[in-house]
């Protein structure tokens, strides 16, 4: 009788267990729905107003068609060759003027007179618009593929730069006396302590790289190409085919939010330790 | 042979022009497997004192010595609770322990372990800093501090910012620490209770400018209970230490 009610309560517990675990997971997908909400009220609105003819499909093309376009130009494998090469571009500009960025932003952080050597001319150049330096690429690198992946680098250069350098700054000098008394040498100090304290504003420079990437390679292809997605859009305005401009930009759109999404699983698995307000 | 020898130290700080002495004259001795705790007012120097034999401060005058060598840099010899745990908060609890030292050594591993049960805290060693109350986290360093197998400890009102219950439960456990590692302690506290109810010696210091007034030894046995008579006895001692400076103070600021 006794072993019967302790088997029930089990029964009880777990049956309880699984609905708080399920109640979890409907606030957890009612959380990822309601971002939902906007885009989708934004996309029937703008449907029924083309259906009724309110708007001409040159100017604004209804979603149905703009999708329908999508569809067309991958069948035809045009937007994939497109996408690679931006896709390359993007990476390949990234990754040069990130890891400059990453690099720079640790050396001078860890060293005075790295700083008082390099600092002030990088904050010099860091104020010059990207688009101003565009002519001056072309005419130093034409309009090939290395004024496009020099600009780009210029771009992801700086974000990292500024905030892997604020980070390792940021350290709180309470935690370097601890260190001390625990004799840490340089580079247990660099592993153990500055770097896991910089890592949450590395990977918002991160962020930050990634995005201003996608900014300067539509730039960049916008100044002259003939591939990439850029190119695209370009080609398409120029015979008021909207609809392909638009699956352009929505394509930059959702690679965009694609990669800033990459770096904030990292962030969230990386960061997990941190005690922040959650909202 | 002492453990720890302080003779004639001095500090100055310099303040808009003006010299300021916080500690003068200031000599001391600790012998091996005593626990000192250090009572003063704030100001008095005490934590300066505590960060100067850590090492932590090297601008002074005079001589510290630590087993038989001086005194000049921070290190592990000299373990240092501060007032708060001051953890890596990305590390585990034992990834904090061990800090520099490899968990994948067995001997490091073997220790830590232990450690985790002398400060009670078997079962968190996966959890973050953020995870733990406050007197778990000072556990923590305690910990630490201990794995590197100190040659004394040196505790700065490292149970300060706990409550009550907690504290008293801190400071029991760190009598149980001191009985089973036989660590030299020396800690400083603004708790006259607390001051009695773990030290075999108590310094009494005054302010401005940092001297030691007077030691008080306290040959209660272990363990000591703060109802008792003579628990009492000894707290009317250090509270009339403090009298004596109080008046010391009025006659010096009136000028007499």
């Amino acid at each position: 009788m006794e072993n019967h009610s302790a088997l029930s309560l089990e029964k009880i517990q777990s049956m309880h267990g699984k609905k708080v675990k399920k109640k979890r997971e409907l606030q957890k997908t009612s959380s990822i729905l309601k971002g939902f909400v906007v885009p989708i009220m934004i996309l029937v609105l703008w449907e029924l107003i083309g259906m009724f003819g309110l708007i001409s499909d040159t100017l604004l093309p209804r979603p149905s068609i703009i999708f329908m376009t999508f569809l067309d130009l991958v069948m035809t494998g045009d937007l994939i060759t497109h996408f690679q090469i931006s896709l390359l571009r993007a990476i390949g500009g990234f990754l040069l003027g990130g890891t400059l960025g990453l690099l720079l932003g640790v050396a001078v952080g860890f060293n005075q007179s790295i700083e008082q050597t390099v600092d002030p001319t990088l904050q010099m150049l860091r104020t010059i618009p990207t688009l101003a330096v565009i002519p001056l690429f072309i005419l130093w690198f034409g309009f090939g593929e290395v004024s496009k992946i020099l600009l780009i680098a210029k771009g992801a250069f700086f974000p990292l730069y500024v905030n892997t350098f604020l980070g390792i700054r940021g350290v709180d000098s309470k935690l370097f006396a601890v260190a001390k008394v625990l004799e840490f040498n340089r580079w247990k100090q660099m592993t153990l302590l500055i770097l896991p304290a910089a890592l949450p504003n590395i990977l918002l420079g991160l962020r930050l790289s990634i995005g201003v990437s996608w900014l300067a390679l539509v730039a960049a292809e916008l100044m002259g190409s003939s591939q990439g997605v850029g190119y695209l859009i370009m080609d398409a305005r120029q015979f008021s085919q909207t609809s392909i401009v638009f699956v352009g930009i929505i394509i930059f759109a959702v690679f965009g939010k694609v990669s800033d999404s990459f770096v904030r699983m990292f962030e969230r698995r990386l960061l997990k330790w941190q005690d922040n307000f959650q909202g | 042979m002492s453990l720890l020898e302080i003779t004639q130290l001095n500090k100055f700080f310099e303040k808009e022009k003006e010299e300021m002495v916080v500690l003068k004259d200031i000599s001391l001795h600790v012998k091996q497997g005593e626990f000192i705790t250090i009572i003063g007012p704030s100001g008095c120097g005490k934590s300066t004192l505590l960060k100067a034999i850590a090492g932590l401060d090297t601008e002074y005058s005079g001589e510290i010595k630590l087993d038989g060598k001086k005194v000049i840099s921070a290190g592990i010899n000299q373990g240092f609770i501060f007032q708060e745990p001051r953890l890596f908060p990305w590390l585990t609890v034992e990834k904090n322990i061990a800090g520099n030292l490899s968990l994948k050594r067995m001997e490091v591993k073997k220790s830590v372990n232990k450690l985790m049960k002398l400060v009670r805290l078997e079962g968190f060693e996966k959890a973050y800093p953020k995870e733990l109350s406050g007197g778990m986290a000072q556990r923590v360093a305690i910990a630490r501090a201990l794995l590197r197998k100190p040659k004394v400890l040196l505790l700065d009102e490292p149970f300060g910012a706990l409550d009550a219950f907690t504290r008293s439960h801190m400071q029991e456990a760190l009598l149980d620490i001191w009985k089973e590692e036989k660590t030299s302690m020396i800690f400083v506290t603004h708790d006259i209770d607390e001051a009695i109810y773990l030290g075999n010696k108590v310094i009494i210091m005054s302010a401005r400018p940092g001297t030691v007034q007077n030691v008080i030894s306290i040959d209660l046995p272990f363990p000591r209970r703060k109802s008792s008579r003579a628990f009492q006895e000894f707290r009317q001692l250090v509270l009339a230490e403090f009298e004596k400076v109080d008046e010391l103070e009025l006659v010096n600021s009136a000028g007499i």
